[in-house]
């Protein structure tokens, strides 16, 4: 039989059972369009959490206190809180791939100012800090070197501060007390909303680090460092060259552990993509499940299809065509099933996606080759589960199939 | 008459049914000449289906030899045995078989469809030409339940025309159908076997067998007897009788 006689027939008996082929594909078009759908909000999901991240700046380095591998030596309490500013130092003279470096000394307060009072965490920072996060100020400005050395009493408010502590006016210049002590406010953060890792970074207080460790956390050690790498390209040197700065900075011995650990936000993208793309690959599959089950629907319909039509196999046998014949029809009808099942799908997927995008909260981004490879999915389907009722429709013998009732 | 077109030698057919041998054939040796027209008779259980499965190719039998048009069909495969259904026989099922919800062009054009070699350029042209010769011209596009059975008879003998086989094998055609229609078909047949076509048709009724030219009567498995017709029924004779009976009931 020619191609398109083999087409046209398949088509024809198909639609001759309108009701029944739409409710056989069904199952395909569900399973396509699940497919497509749950790949393409984990794809959204993705897209979020890297935006999220590139927004905290993607070259930070952040250098912890704390032995990275706690298998090694103990180094008990100690080892905790024990980085200072002569760590900073260090790592300001001697780096060469780092475009600045930053202390961060945080304490936690209740902050008494304006109309009311808050409690939330304050951040001894450098003046650099704000370049390495790349946050940006809504009003005001942010100390210098200059208020560091004289530790000034000067502060930044994050834009939740702002909003509890000066609702509806402008804080610049006020005065706040955090612990009694008082603080000038000279500039407020633009708002930055929750960050990737669940913190939120509008509530905080911004101060110099040495007006912090002065008057607020009353010691000389600061909770962790934050760097960031001149090029992103070159994070694993810039963190190599801290790592071996912080050694002799914390003069350790050739076989001693790092008491330290450095994360990179690369590492941290790593992590969180990491996490997006199982939840990807977990939605994906059991979409891919149900698209099985379409399958397994498919494969149903075809051998009813094939007892039913007994008859027609015997006809169609006894004036010459081979067992060949039977089985490609069979299997093209399946083919056309599950493939026009799976068209309908990806159209269902792409007005979910749709309405996901233009009605919710939550992105779909939909892939080009998600939809190829599903489409191609729903034709493997329809190969592989008409498979065997074709097989059977064509290893009728003519005679039994001509006689069958 | 002209060359053998169908020859068995001591063609025998056994069927296991639980733990008894039936014996459908035993030993029938036969000799089929084109152009002849040829009843099969015997009750049921003689094995004249048989016997007509085997010659159709669609069956082989247990021991014995099939030579259609002198080539042997033991030692042909499943696909050869399907080109031999589609080149040089022609079939026409007593159930008509035709396919439903298909039209009669389209149920004709369906053995050209699996020639692999295209023998016949214009299918469509074809069913249509054969569809005029059983007299249906005008019924091109009807499916089988707008047709009469009779007219699905034809539709069947058109199917089995089309590819314009040397043999024709009927397996009692007129089975369903009531006896005006039957001699309609008979005609139908006579006529073409006039034309040359070779014509094998198994039937229980010995009114019908007398349209044929030739007469094998099958008992258990075996030929018991097999002589020609000096004088065959003309079916065109037999309807103009038939009117004649109806006439004075309807004045």
């Amino acid at each position: 039989m020619k191609f398109k006689n083999i087409l046209m027939a398949a088509v024809k008996s198909i639609l001759k059972s309108r009701m029944r082929s739409l409710l056989t594909t069904l199952g395909i078009i569900i399973g396509v369009a699940a497919v497509i759908v749950m790949v393409s909000i984990g794809a959204g999901a993705q897209q979020q959490v890297e935006q999220q991240i590139a927004s905290l700046g993607s070259n930070l380095l952040i250098i912890f206190p704390g032995a990275s591998n706690t298998g090694g030596v103990n180094r008990g309490a100690g080892s905790i809180n024990r980085f200072t500013m002569d760590d900073v130092n260090m790592l300001k003279d001697n780096s060469t791939y780092i475009k600045a470096i930053s202390p961060v000394v945080r304490a936690g307060a209740q902050v008494i100012g304006g109309s009311g009072n808050w409690n939330t965490s304050i951040l001894g920072v450098s003046p650099e800090y704000l370049d390495i996060r790349s946050w940006v100020l809504e009003s005001g400005e942010f100390f210098t070197n200059k208020d560091v050395v004289a530790r000034m009493k000067v502060c930044v408010l994050g834009s939740e501060v702002k909003k509890n502590l000066f609702p509806g006016s402008d804080p610049i210049g006020e005065l706040i007390r955090i612990r009694n002590v008082p603080f000038k406010v000279i500039g407020v953060l633009a708002e930055k909303g929750q960050s990737a890792m669940g913190t939120n970074n509008d509530d905080l207080i911004l101060a110099p680090s040495s007006s912090v460790l002065d008057r607020l956390s009353g010691g000389r050690y600061i909770n962790f460092i934050q760097a960031s790498a001149t090029r992103l390209d070159q994070m694993s040197k810039a963190q190599e060259e801290l790592r071996q700065i912080m050694r002799e900075s914390h003069h350790l011995h050739d076989g001693e552990d790092d008491d330290f650990t450095i994360r990179n936000q690369a590492d941290l993208t790593d992590a969180a993509t990491a996490t997006t793309k199982v939840l990807t690959l977990l939605l994906g599959s059991v979409a891919a499940v149900s698209l099985i089950v379409g399958g397994i629907g498919i494969m149903n319909i075809m051998l009813v299809s094939v007892t039913e039509r007994t008859r027609e196999i015997g006809i169609r046998l006894s004036i010459g065509a081979r067992a060949s014949d039977i089985l490609v029809q069979f299997l093209t009808e399946a083919i056309i099933l599950s493939l026009s099942g799976g068209m309908i799908g990806i159209f269902l997927a792409l007005g979910i996606a749709y309405v996901l995008n233009n009605y919710s909260s939550q992105p779909a981004v939909i892939q080009p080759a998600v939809i190829l490879i599903s489409f191609g999915f729903s034709g493997a389907v329809g190969v592989f589960f008409g498979f065997y009722p074709a097989r059977k429709a064509a290893n009728l013998n003519p005679i039994d199939a001509l006689r069958y009732e | 008459m002209g060359k053998v077109i169908i020859e068995t030698k001591h063609l025998t057919k056994k069927y296991t049914v639980g733990e008894v041998d039936v014996h459908a054939l035993r030993d029938v040796s036969l000799q089929v000449k084109e152009g002849e027209f040829v009843a099969i008779m015997g009750a049921s259980g003689s094995g004249k289906s048989t016997f007509m499965n085997i010659i159709g190719c669609l069956d082989q039998p247990s021991s014995g030899d099939y030579f259609l048009d002198g080539v042997l069909t033991s030692k042909l495969n499943k696909n050869e045995y399907a080109e031999i259904r589609n080149q040089k026989i022609g079939f026409v099922f007593q159930g008509f078989n035709l396919l439903s919800r298909t039209t009669a062009i389209e149920n004709v054009e369906l053995p050209l469809m699996y020639d692999r070699q295209h023998r016949i350029k214009n299918p469509r042209q074809k069913a249509i030409e054969v569809l005029n010769r059983v007299g249906l011209g005008d019924r091109l596009d009807h499916v089988p339940n707008q047709l009469s059975g009779g007219q699905q008879q034809r539709v069947a003998i058109a199917r089995a025309l089309v590819n314009e086989p040397s043999l024709i094998l009927a397996d009692e055609p007129t089975g369903n159908l009531d006896s005006r229609t039957s001699v309609e078909v008979f005609g139908l047949f006579q006529q073409l076997n006039s034309e040359g076509i070779t014509i094998v048709l198994v039937t229980h009724e010995r009114d019908f067998a007398n349209f044929a030219r030739r007469i094998v009567e099958l008992r258990d498995g075996k030929v018991k007897n097999d002589f020609m017709i000096q004088n065959p029924l003309i079916a065109l004779d037999e309807l103009a009788k038939l009117n004649q009976m109806e006439m004075p009931n309807e004045v």
